[in-house]
């Protein structure tokens, strides 16, 4: 069966320059945006500009120019705390969506758990979402436990309700869209539960914030974490949202510059929200950078960023399906996933199908996509992914499926 | 026919010589690539001080898999005070094709499980 190609909903590719690169005579295709997206020429001119004209350090120059990058840096954070739903006070930098984690880990975790208490988290989780919280149980004798992920890739609120009943549970950390099987978590509603039973939540946006509306005021989780890269801004910088009342009472994580308001020889205060949190000097260009990279995804709107995502997944998952002895992961429905295609070829190793699809210049991720548990519970060493962003179309799938079959027949399937 | 998946290399990808387990070995050794995910294992039986059988077991790419394969079979009858001496050239010499540095790491898995049940050593062979 095939689907005839039509014209993008949405198509901002001349945005995209390294889009116009070839790889061995051809036109590159980039697949891999769950890894990490293409950058518009809105948000590198964005940095380009600042280093140009503006830089300077921030917070603490008296003189115009400082002002001027401070002015630039924090407008930033204030467009980012709006584009989720959240305020600026409560809206921290730091260097990645892992940072933003492990500051929840040991300055939160260092404080609230302890012997006999429990962590939650989902099969499914990032190694970023699991690595911090089997350290911080380490530390404080607390137990991690994992919530399990069903055949079609979800989550079980029944089984949610179950542990919490317990009692033990301190903290649920679930991704909101799944890296690997793309699933949608009903993230509102697990943090709902999570709080009727006296634990907080943290949910890692990385791969939602970049492709769906995220409105944490209706969102309910009292921690989120994502990163910019993923979202068109540059590496170098994530961001934690967490609720205020957790964030004030919360110990500083990293020390040092800026999140002082004063220092003695015999101790120091702390700065201010957001700024506590925020040791030495700022990812400054980085911050102007992702304010840039928001405002351009704002301009075209999330929810088509959304409705194109879903249409290129829906055509995705009947296009690989012509491949003989493909199997797909995750929920079959386009609606309830994420753009993002992880699957496996009878007979060939994801690594090899990697390998075929670059000689065809088309880039996808082989691995276990820094989730091995969830490899582990779907039986499988590692799978191949196919990933989309706004700037992919319905050709790019066509030569994905292509070089598919290509594949196949190298190795005489 | 495709300049790294020969047919040679593809033959020993779908029919590894020398593969599976024993139940009584001399020595053992289990490693991964923590890149990818591949792993192997090995059974070495030793006699008189030679390699007197062999087997590799794992899952991987073509790539490793088919290396452990080939290189068994040169393995069978070495002397074991051979097996540290034998380098990464060694190993890549026998596959006879062009790798690239990011699966480096998988043709030379082979080598580094057999390194390590020789002489303990977990360091990648250079």
């Amino acid at each position: 069966m095939t689907i005839a190609a039509t014209e993008p909903l949405v198509d901002v590719r001349a945005d995209f320059p390294i889009l116009e690169r070839e790889i061995g005579g051809k036109r590159l295709v980039y697949l891999d945006s769950a890894s990490t997206s293409q950058k518009p020429t809105q948000m590198i001119e964005a940095v380009d500009s600042h280093f140009r004209r503006t830089n300077a350090n921030i917070h603490r120059g008296v003189y115009a120019l400082a002002q001027e990058a401070t002015d630039l840096f924090e407008g930033a954070r204030q467009r980012i705390a709006s584009f989720v739903g959240d305020s600026y006070q409560t809206t921290i930098f730091t260097k990645n969506a892992t940072e933003a984690i492990n500051l929840v880990a040991y300055s939160w975790g260092g404080a609230n758990v302890g012997p006999g208490d429990e962590v939650l988290i989902t099969q499914m989780e990032h190694h970023s979402n699991i690595v911090p919280w089997q350290l911080l149980c380490q530390r404080t004798g607390a137990t991690l436990r994992y919530l399990s992920v069903s055949e079609t890739g979800e989550l079980s609120l029944a089984e949610l309700d179950a542990v919490l009943a317990e009692g033990r549970v301190k903290l649920v950390g679930v991704t909101h869209v799944s890296n690997v099987l793309g699933t949608i978590n009903p993230v509102a509603e697990i943090a709902a539960r999570a709080r009727a039973a006296g634990a907080v939540t943290l949910v890692d946006g990385s791969q939602a914030v970049p492709q769906m509306t995220v409105d944490l005021s209706e969102l309910g989780a009292d921690f989120y974490a994502w990163t910019g890269h993923k979202a068109l801004g540059p590496t170098g910088i994530g961001i934690l949202h967490g609720r205020r009342e957790l964030l004030e009472a919360m110990p500083p994580f990293l020390s040092g510059g800026d999140m002082i308001a004063s220092v003695s020889f015999e101790g120091s205060t702390w700065n201010d929200l957001p700024f506590k949190f925020e040791a030495g000097t700022s990812p400054v260009a980085e911050g102007i950078g992702l304010g840039a990279a928001i405002d351009y995804l704002d301009t075209i709107g999330m929810d088509r960023i959304r409705a194109h995502e879903t249409d290129l997944t829906a055509y995705a998952l009947e296009r690989v399906a012509e491949v003989d002895g493909l199997r797909v992961f995750g929920p079959l429905d386009p609606e309830r996933r994420g753009g993002v295609v992880s699957f496996a070829i009878d007979g060939i190793h994801p690594h090899d199908v990697a390998e075929l699809c670059d000689r065809e210049a088309v880039c996808v991720r082989a691995g276990h996509h820094c989730a091995q548990p969830l490899m582990r519970r779907m039986d499988v060493p590692a799978t191949a992914r196919a990933s989309f962003h706004v700037y992919n179309a319905r050709e790019d799938v066509d030569r994905l499926v292509d070089a598919l079959r290509g594949a196949r027949e190298v190795f005489g399937l | 026919m495709d300049e790294l998946y020969r047919d040679n290399i593809l033959d020993h990808y779908k029919n590894p010589r020398n593969f599976g387990t024993l139940e009584a070995h001399d020595l053992d050794w289990h490693d991964h690539n923590p890149l990818c995910g591949d792993e192997l294992g090995v059974h070495v039986v030793v006699e008189e001080g030679k390699v007197a059988e062999l087997r590799f077991h794992g899952q991987g790419c073509a790539i490793s898999q088919a290396a452990a394969s080939i290189a068994s079979e040169e393995l069978i009858g070495k002397r074991l005070e051979e097996l540290p001496e034998l380098s990464a050239d060694w190993l890549i010499d026998l596959l006879g094709i062009d790798i690239s540095p990011t699966r480096r790491k998988c043709a030379l898995l082979s080598l580094k499980v057999l390194r390590g049940a020789s002489t303990g050593d977990a360091s990648w062979p250079e």
